[in-house]
């Protein structure tokens, strides 16, 4: 496992995110997975010299620093407020501004995909106004709806499917987050810029 | 094709897990005692990897509605075919309407049905395990139900002779190797962890056993940033209670890894009944290795010896 100590910053992320593309198929190893500023890769117990992949891992962080990574622009429709947003509400109380303004300020954000984790297809996006953030719910919800738009603490994200859930409901896509039928599977992949596109408050 | 008469408290079609596609935030899912679904289907003649049933805590109710060849391997359920004892890792060869019975388990929770072809369900990203909490795999996401009919895939039965294997011991004591955060607990971890006898609560499920022991208190402040998390991880929670992550673990977490079970024995903690103790044992990697590589060296062998009869 690399971890970078320091301030969590986006520069050492775009590292990790060509580190960890460069690294997936090599031999030997199982899984690449990016952290917040840290990249695990879990390596096949019986590969000959894994000492070697750890050399290599080593020296290709190195490398990362010269390299410039294209990124992904993805645009997804969203509904803000209504009953697809249970929690707009709240986060105007919190935050102070009115539910306009929290819906101006979140669609005028450029996000970034920092990695994907929870549940298939999440995807942790940084960049968020920091007027906005909310703390998470003192009671998670047991099913949030597929497609639900959601700040938690200082971070923003789209909940793929029904699961537990604890964040900020503001809004929900029809987009599809996740479909193992697709390739690549998740519509979001670490590196991307995303926007929203505001298709009006739902009914 | 087989009929569920009756499912066991948890079933769920699965094999050796999805591989791959964990930075998307996929689980592994997967066979929780790897060892026994690869032994089963051994005995039946199939790939190591091919589908079967897991069935947490029979009883259980299955009509099998095609000739084949089962084995059912794991926990020790008193199975019986028809009334005819089905001994616990051994080959048997079953008709079309034949009726298999398993009752609750003497020894571990999870019992194996393994049946010659395999079963067949759609390969969701490389595998057919479920995957509980995404809701896909195995048949359509969802736990196996009474009244569910299963397909299975085309095959030629091994050889009309019963056939049996050792199995390998079940045991309470797992080894483990230490975490990246395991030098921030007060107690040193390896008093915390090691020295502690822990009660598998009966807050475990596939995704994680939750343990009760002594509190593990960190000495270090402040929140992690998120991390990849795997099956074997042991991670302490705030309130100091660890918790073992197992084959449904989500692909990162945020709490501080005090070690992690070694991959040899993970199969033997997925057959620990909750309200059981085990105790942690450290090991080398290098020991950890070994213990991989036997545990190698012992399916393949016993696969030799299967194609040999």
């Amino acid at each position: 496992m690399l971890d970078l100590p320091g301030a969590t910053n986006i520069e050492s992320q775009r590292r990790i995110w060509w580190l960890a593309d460069h690294f997936r198929s090599q031999a030997g190893v199982r899984e690449v997975v990016p952290g917040m500023n840290n990249l695990t890769v879990e390596l096949d117990p019986t590969a000959p010299e894994p000492e070697n992949l750890l050399q290599a891992l080593r020296a290709g962080w190195s490398q990362s620093d010269a390299v410039s990574l294209p990124s992904r622009r993805i645009e997804v429709p969203v509904h803000y407020g209504g009953p697809e947003g249970p929690d707009l509400d709240q986060v105007a109380r919190h935050t102070g501004l009115s539910r306009g303004e929290v819906v101006r300020l979140h669609h005028a954000g450029e996000y970034t995909v920092y990695f994907l984790g929870f549940v298939p297809g999440f995807a942790y996006l940084g960049g968020m106004d920091p007027r906005l953030a909310t703390p998470r719910r003192t009671e998670p919800r047991v099913a949030v709806p597929a497609g639900s738009l959601a700040i938690g603490g200082e971070q923003t994200g789209i909940y793929p499917s029904v699961s537990p859930g604890g964040w900020q409901l503001i809004g929900r896509t029809s987009a599809a987050l996740f479909d193992p039928a697709r390739d690549p599977p998740s519509l979001l992949l670490p590196g991307d810029t995303v926007r929203f596109l505001n298709v009006g408050e739902a009914q | 094709m087989i009929s569920i008469l009756k499912p066991a408290v948890q079933t769920t079609v699965q094999d050796l897990g999805r591989h791959g596609f964990r930075h998307l935030g996929v689980g592994a899912a997967g066979a929780m005692d790897r060892l026994s679904l690869m032994i089963g289907n051994y005995l039946v003649g199939n790939a190591q990897g091919a589908a079967g049933l897991e069935l947490c805590m029979p009883p259980a109710r299955i009509r099998l509605d095609v000739d084949c060849a089962i084995a059912v391997t794991g926990a020790d359920c008193s199975a019986r075919l028809d009334h005819s004892p089905v001994t616990v890792g051994r080959r048997v060869v079953a008709e079309a309407g034949q009726t298999l019975d398993l009752s609750a388990a003497r020894s571990g929770i999870r019992a194996y049905l393994c049946i010659s072809g395999g079963i067949d369900v759609p390969q969701v990203l490389g595998s057919r395990s479920t995957d509980l909490q995404a809701g896909m795999g195995g048949l359509d996401g969802r736990l196996i139900r009474r009244g569910d009919v299963l397909q299975t895939l085309p095959s030629t039965i091994p050889s009309r002779a019963p056939a049996a294997v050792l199995l390998p011991q079940m045991g309470s004591s797992i080894r483990v190797m230490p975490g990246p955060e395991s030098d921030g607990f007060a107690p040193d971890w390896r008093d915390g962890l090691l020295k502690a006898s822990w009660k598998v609560t009966n807050q475990s499920n596939r995704m994680g056993y939750r343990l009760q022991g002594p509190a593990l208190v960190r000495r270090a402040t402040g929140e992690l940033r998120s991390h990849a998390v795997f099956p074997g991880v042991i991670q302490v929670p705030p309130g100091g209670a660890p918790i073992v992550l197992m084959a449904d673990a989500q692909a990162t977490g945020g709490y501080p890894r005090i070690a992690s079970v070694i991959a040899a024995d993970q199969w033997r903690l997925a057959q620990i009944a909750p309200g059981t103790s085990i105790q942690f044992e450290l090991c080398t990697r290098a020991q950890a290795l070994l213990a991989l590589t036997k545990q190698h060296d012992y399916l393949q062998q016993m696969q030799r010896s299967l194609r040999a009869d």
